[in-house]
């Protein structure tokens, strides 16, 4: 028995040696040597090509099961359940008053209030950009499906080996890469940062830099579109982007070198954290330090002001957006009084989900529906620099970058801030609302009076 | 479902989110995950209509419950494609709608509207920017307006009659897409 089994066992070593092989001149050929030189085959936008035909296929699919039982597709629609038409409270009033003597109150004012609270109810601007966007065309995964009784067998069995694919290669594929690119990210700073100071080792750091995030990008098969290149960031700015999830570091410093700032981590993150900032200045925050706004503040205008170093990046939203919005931007970056760089990136969601619901699933997980997704796709624009105007203060000059993000990217411009993810809204907007309406009462008494 | 008169997608995207709304996922909403809406929280109303969702006594409403309140807010004109003479006056009726504002100012539920319960949503709609003496005088000046049985207070039939002119039909409601 033994012999029997003793050729099949160095049989079966030799196939595992092999494949193994085989896998890894496959990686290093295709996808690491491609990244340190910034060079791509083309292969991602061929397979993102063949995927786009496959969710129109099966579109069809479920609109033609969906005919044969004489019901209609559910069809996300992107402006909304209801028609709102954007009246003010004032026109709304002063339509309502009947004719003749005015009335200074009148019972049916509250008509107003009540439309606009259930309408607010039905579909209102901000609870939606905290869950994950609707798709018009289903794109094989489970988790943006809502037509389940209309798949045929033919439509489940690829779905299937979707499943099959995803789990089986695409997913090991990427982790893989992911501990590479991480991997190499805190090995090569390390060693970059023994050198000292001087071009030389900025350079390096650059290259560095470069290699590991363009590896974490293939690790995540993000196929992206950079425009207006010649926009890119420089030195001695800082750098404000739209914030949909913590891979939107990963893109723009797989195309740039910037500093960047956060809070200091444990764990992994933490050992990731110092090893970085061994090669460049990077901003990292003790807990503490992040509520004392003015040391946040003198720190980045410090880094500012050294031409030498990397332009700072930052997300002024403070937290993840579902892409379908801007959401106020806080004024903290816009005070230091230099140039701004604003990015808009916009990601594709047929192919893969990039927002992260940090209320509803940890980091982990999100990861591993990221690696398990199709692919990420996204476009990103650099606009050209803006500067703070005079007479214009920072919650304007804010507003005023957040419009143009908002406007290249295709994103609707919110004043909500993102904060009401978590918190409650303030009084002070109920306030506002209130004295609008006072307002309207008021006025016309002193109508009233004159005549 | 059908006593709503919602479509079959309109239900379905109702559905869809009423459930992102349900963050306890329980299957109902309590008054919290309405107050989490960020324009219902600044209305200065919100409470009163966050109210109306909940029957009696409770505080919990399923998505039924919420299908018969949003019903309310339908347009008339949807009425003439099912008509149905059996099934009784629809929720978006005239009357209903008016019930529904009826209610919004009727605080203790007791079917009429007194000086007090106005007094107390007139200061709701204005804050702090009118004076007490003012808003009395306001409402004052409704109920005479109003009040023709000399009871002091608004009954439902005294309120409809005041808002017969009104558009009613036009300003309570909303235009759901299909």
């Amino acid at each position: 028995m033994e012999s029997y089994l003793f050729p099949f066992d160095s049989l079966i070593c030799m196939l595992l040696g092999i494949s193994f092989t085989v896998w890894f001149t496959l990686l290093l050929v295709f996808i690491i040597v491609p990244a340190i030189f910034g060079v791509s085959f083309g292969i991602r936008r061929l397979y993102m090509k063949s995927l786009i035909k496959l969710f129109e296929w099966a579109t069809l699919r479920m609109e033609r099961g969906a005919k044969e039982k004489n019901q209609h597709l559910y069809k996300p629609y992107s402006n909304g359940i209801i028609a709102k038409e954007p009246v003010s409270l004032e026109q709304e009033i002063q339509e309502m008053r009947r004719g003749g003597a005015e009335p200074e109150f009148d019972m049916s004012d509250i008509f107003y209030f009540c439309r606009r609270g259930v309408e607010s109810i039905v579909d209102d601007e901000v609870t939606k950009r905290f869950t994950a966007e609707e798709l018009e065309s289903w794109n094989l995964l489970t988790r943006s499906n809502y037509n389940f009784h209309h798949i045929s067998t033919r439509l489940t069995a690829l779905w299937g080996v979707g499943v099959l694919i995803r789990y089986g290669i695409l997913l090991p594929l990427r982790v893989t890469l992911a501990f590479t690119g991480v991997g190499l990210l805190v090995v090569l700073t390390s060693v970059v940062g023994l050198f000292p100071n001087g071009r030389i080792k900025n350079y390096l750091s650059d290259k560095v830099h470069l290699m590991c995030y363009r590896i974490c990008v293939r690790a995540l098969t993000a196929i992206i579109t950079y425009h207006d290149s010649e926009n890119k960031p420089k030195n001695g700015g800082i750098c404000v982007a739209n914030h949909t999830s913590p891979i939107d570091v990963i893109i723009l410093a797989s195309d740039g070198c910037y500093a960047m700032v956060g809070q200091v981590h444990g764990g992994l993150m933490g050992v990731i954290q110092r090893a970085m900032v061994k090669a460049c200045p990077h901003i990292w925050f003790e807990r503490s330090e992040v509520k004392d706004r003015h040391l946040v503040a003198k720190r980045l205008s410090d880094h500012v002001a050294d031409e030498s170093k990397l332009p700072i990046l930052i997300f002024p939203e403070g937290t993840c957006i579902n892409n379908t919005s801007v959401m106020m931007f806080k004024k903290g970056s816009f005070e230091i009084g230099c140039k701004v760089y604003p990015v808009a990136i916009k990601y594709d969601p047929r192919f893969g989900d990039a927002f992260w619901n940090s209320s509803k699933f940890g980091m982990v997980n999100y990861l591993l529906h990221m690696m398990s997704s199709w692919a990420i796709v996204c476009s990103v624009w650099y606009l050209p620099p803006m500067s703070r105007m005079e007479g214009e203060d920072a919650v304007q000059f804010a507003n005023r970058v957040k419009a143009a993000i908002a406007r290249k990217g295709g994103l609707a411009d919110l004043l909500w801030d993102g904060g009401l993810k978590r918190g409650k809204v303030k009084e002070v907007f109920k306030e506002e609302q209130q004295k609008l309406y006072s307002k309207v009462l008021v006025g016309s008494s002193e109508d009233r009076s004159r005549s | 479902m059908k006593e709503t008169g919602f479509s079959h997608s309109q239900i379905t995207r109702l559905y869809s989110h009423f459930h992102s709304l349900d963050k306890g996922e329980n299957g109902a909403l309590s008054r919290e995950d309405f107050q989490r809406i960020p324009e219902l929280a600044i209305n200065p109303l919100g409470d009163r209509i966050i109210n109306a969702f909940f029957p009696e006594g409770e505080d919990q409403v399923n998505f039924r419950g919420f299908m018969r309140t949003l019903a309310h807010f339908r347009p008339v004109e949807d009425n003439e494609k099912n008509k149905d003479p059996t099934s009784g006056e629809p929720l978006n009726s005239r009357a209903n709608k008016l019930l529904f504002a009826f209610r919004l100012y009727d605080l203790d539920r007791d079917d009429k509207i007194s000086r007090d319960e106005l007094l107390q949503v007139l200061r709701m709609m204005v804050g702090v920017n009118i004076s007490d003496e003012q808003l009395g005088s306001i409402a004052d000046r409704t109920i005479q307006e109003a009040d023709t049985n000399g009871d002091m207070s608004i009954s439902f039939s005294e309120f409809t009659k005041v808002l017969e002119k009104v558009d009613v039909e036009q300003k309570m409601s909303i235009r759901f897409l299909h």
